[in-house]
Formats: C-alpha cells, sequence, structure tokens
C-alpha cells in the first residue's frame, strides 16, 4: 500500500483527493504528499481556503426598508387570516 | 476529519443535535425542496429556548407568544446573517432582499412550532437555506447550476496541478479576496462551496439538499476550491509570481 501510494502519480493522487481531503486522514503523512513538492503544495492551498472560508463571517447588511417590507407582509398575512 | 465548525452557529453557540447520516432536517422539520411551505407542527411554545444570548432567548420567548416588537428585535439579531447567506448563495442583491424577506416571513409563521431541540440560529439558518434553495428550484436555476458544476465547460473547469510546482498562496488568504473569488465562481461551485466550507454543511445534508450523491458533492467541493485557487493566485500576481 505505502509503496503503491509513493509511486502514484501526481494524477492518480489528485483524482483522489476529493475523497482523501475531510476524512480525518492526516494527509501530511500521505507518501505521496511527503515526495511531491507540488501536491504538497496544491494540499496546503486547498487546506488554506477551506479554513478561510471557516472564518468568512457575514458581511453584508440588508437596506433598512426591507424590515419595512417585512413588516407590510406580516400585516397582510395576517388580515388575510 | 472533524469539522471546526460542524454547523452554522453565529454567536458562537455549538450546533445542537446534528443529523445523523442520510438526514437533513432537525428535530424542528423544515419543508423539503419543493415541498410546502406552511409548517404543519402545532405550536408548542418554547419554555426552553436554546440560545447562549438572554437578550436574543428572551426576544425568542416574547416572539413566539405573538410579541411583534420581540419578532423585531429578532430581526435585527439574525438580518445580517441570513443576509449574507443569500447574497453569497446567489450572487445578487435584488434576489438577496426578497429572499430573506422570505425568510423572516416563514419565520414568521413557524416561530411559535420551535421547540428549542437545537440551537435558533440553525434552526432559522437551515430555514433560510431551504428558502433559497426552494427558489432555485422553482426557478429551475438549481438544475441547471449543479449540471454546470457536475459537467463544467472547459472554460470552468479548474486546471490541475501536475508538472513544475506551483507557486502556493503561502498560507493567508485576505479575506476580501476569497470574498470577491466566491462571487466569480460559476454558481453551482458556488452553491456546494458556500453550503460546505463557509456554512458547515457535511457532504451528506448537501447531497440531500441538492438532491445529487455524496460523491458528487465531494467532487464538487473539491473543483469548487481548485476553482478558488486559481482565482486567489491570479489576484495576488506579485506573490504568486515569485
Amino acid at each position: 500500500m505505502t509503496e503503491e501510494q509513493r509511486l502514484q502519480s501526481c494524477a492518480e493522487f489528485q483524482a483522489e483527493l476529493p475523497d482523501l481531503i475531510g476524512t480525518g486522514q492526516t494527509m501530511s503523512l500521505h507518501p505521496h504528499i511527503q515526495s511531491c513538492e507540488n501536491c504538497r503544495a496544491l494540499l496546503a492551498d486547498l487546506e488554506t481556503i477551506a479554513e478561510a472560508a471557516r472564518q468568512l463571517f457575514p458581511i453584508e447588511e440588508p437596506p433598512d426598508e426591507l424590515w419595512t417590507q417585512i413588516e407590510q407582509a406580516i400585516k397582510k398575512e395576517n388580515s388575510n387570516g | 476529519m472533524p469539522r471546526s465548525r460542524k454547523s452554522p452557529a453565529p454567536s458562537g453557540q455549538p450546533a445542537a443535535q446534528l443529523p445523523r447520516e442520510g438526514e437533513f432536517v432537525d428535530e424542528n422539520p423544515q419543508p423539503e425542496i419543493g415541498a410546502a411551505t406552511e409548517a404543519s407542527i402545532p405550536p408548542t411554545p418554547s419554555l426552553r429556548a436554546v440560545s447562549a444570548d438572554p437578550i436574543e432567548a428572551d426576544a425568542l420567548a416574547r416572539a413566539q407568544a405573538g410579541d411583534h416588537i420581540a419578532f423585531a428585535q429578532l430581526y435585527s439579531l439574525h438580518k445580517k446573517r441570513i443576509y449574507s447567506l443569500c447574497m453569497r448563495m446567489l450572487g445578487n442583491a435584488a434576489e438577496a432582499e426578497d429572499l430573506t424577506q422570505e425568510a423572516f416571513l416563514q419565520l414568521h409563521r413557524k416561530i411559535s412550532s420551535f421547540r428549542g431541540d437545537s440551537a435558533f440560529s440553525t434552526w432559522l439558518h437551515r430555514l433560510a437555506v431551504n428558502v433559497v434553495l426552494m427558489h432555485l428550484r422553482k426557478k429551475g436555476l438549481a438544475l441547471v447550476s449543479l449540471d454546470e458544476a457536475m459537467e463544467p465547460t472547459k472554460e470552468h473547469t479548474p486546471a490541475r496541478s501536475f508538472g513544475a510546482a506551483d507557486p502556493s498562496l503561502a498560507g493567508a488568504i485576505d479575506r476580501l479576496q476569497l470574498e470577491r473569488a466566491v462571487a466569480t465562481l460559476p454558481s453551482g461551485y458556488r452553491l456546494i462551496f458556500v453550503l460546505h466550507d463557509v456554512e458547515g454543511f457535511e457532504h451528506n445534508e448537501i447531497a440531500s439538499m441538492l438532491d445529487c450523491s455524496i460523491g458528487n458533492s465531494k467532487s464538487q467541493l473539491h473543483k469548487a476550491r481548485l476553482k478558488l485557487r486559481e482565482a486567489l493566485r491570479a489576484s495576488t500576481p506579485a506573490e504568486a509570481g515569485q
């Protein structure tokens, strides 16, 4: 297994990446990662992107008039029973 | 790998009662995509509303009892998060406003059925995601978008990374830069990336929501991240080129 993984081509390794990422495996120990600088950089970038995405917070404020519209819609619903 | 944020929890409260494999809906069922939007659960006002924030807990209890001012307070507390979610999923301010309104209208209809079995913010968040997905289904856009993600055109297909070493992102991404890059993703990729990486849904939940396989969800997320990597590297030529 490990010899096979070590000899894996970048194409083979990257084809498996969607399943490997997020499985709980420590990817840095993967034999191909240890021997391939390019795939190591790719993996680091993808992990950085996923980590950065988790840090994205709500940034958009709805316009002030939206609440007025919601209030009107609620009143309309209430008056319609 | 355990996710650092399994489910949306804007106020820092842990997401309670995570769905099991194959489940999407939590203890406070939300309508399936395309299903009727009216709640069928009898009102059972919560006596133990789950909220780490006492102001929210109080507003929630009062809103459940029909207090309109308290409902306005809940809107103020959650409007930014719900609107941001809509914006990220839709990439369009006008639609985001319409669907934020629809999400809060649905909240108003269903708030008395919230039993407090999960965090209120999680429950509201799922309600909003369902509203957006139902909207996309109605418009036929989800299917188009997902197909687009499933079989991207050559122009949209992320490049694989073989051969010479690529310049890396150097381990740091500016938040604004990432927001911009996400906004430029093809809609199918954006949807899956936002649901999984930003909003914290699991692949089995996304597969259920988007009616695709778990494998597809994983594969499209991977392609979305590859596209983002390309976009981010392109937007930082100074660092990337060195």
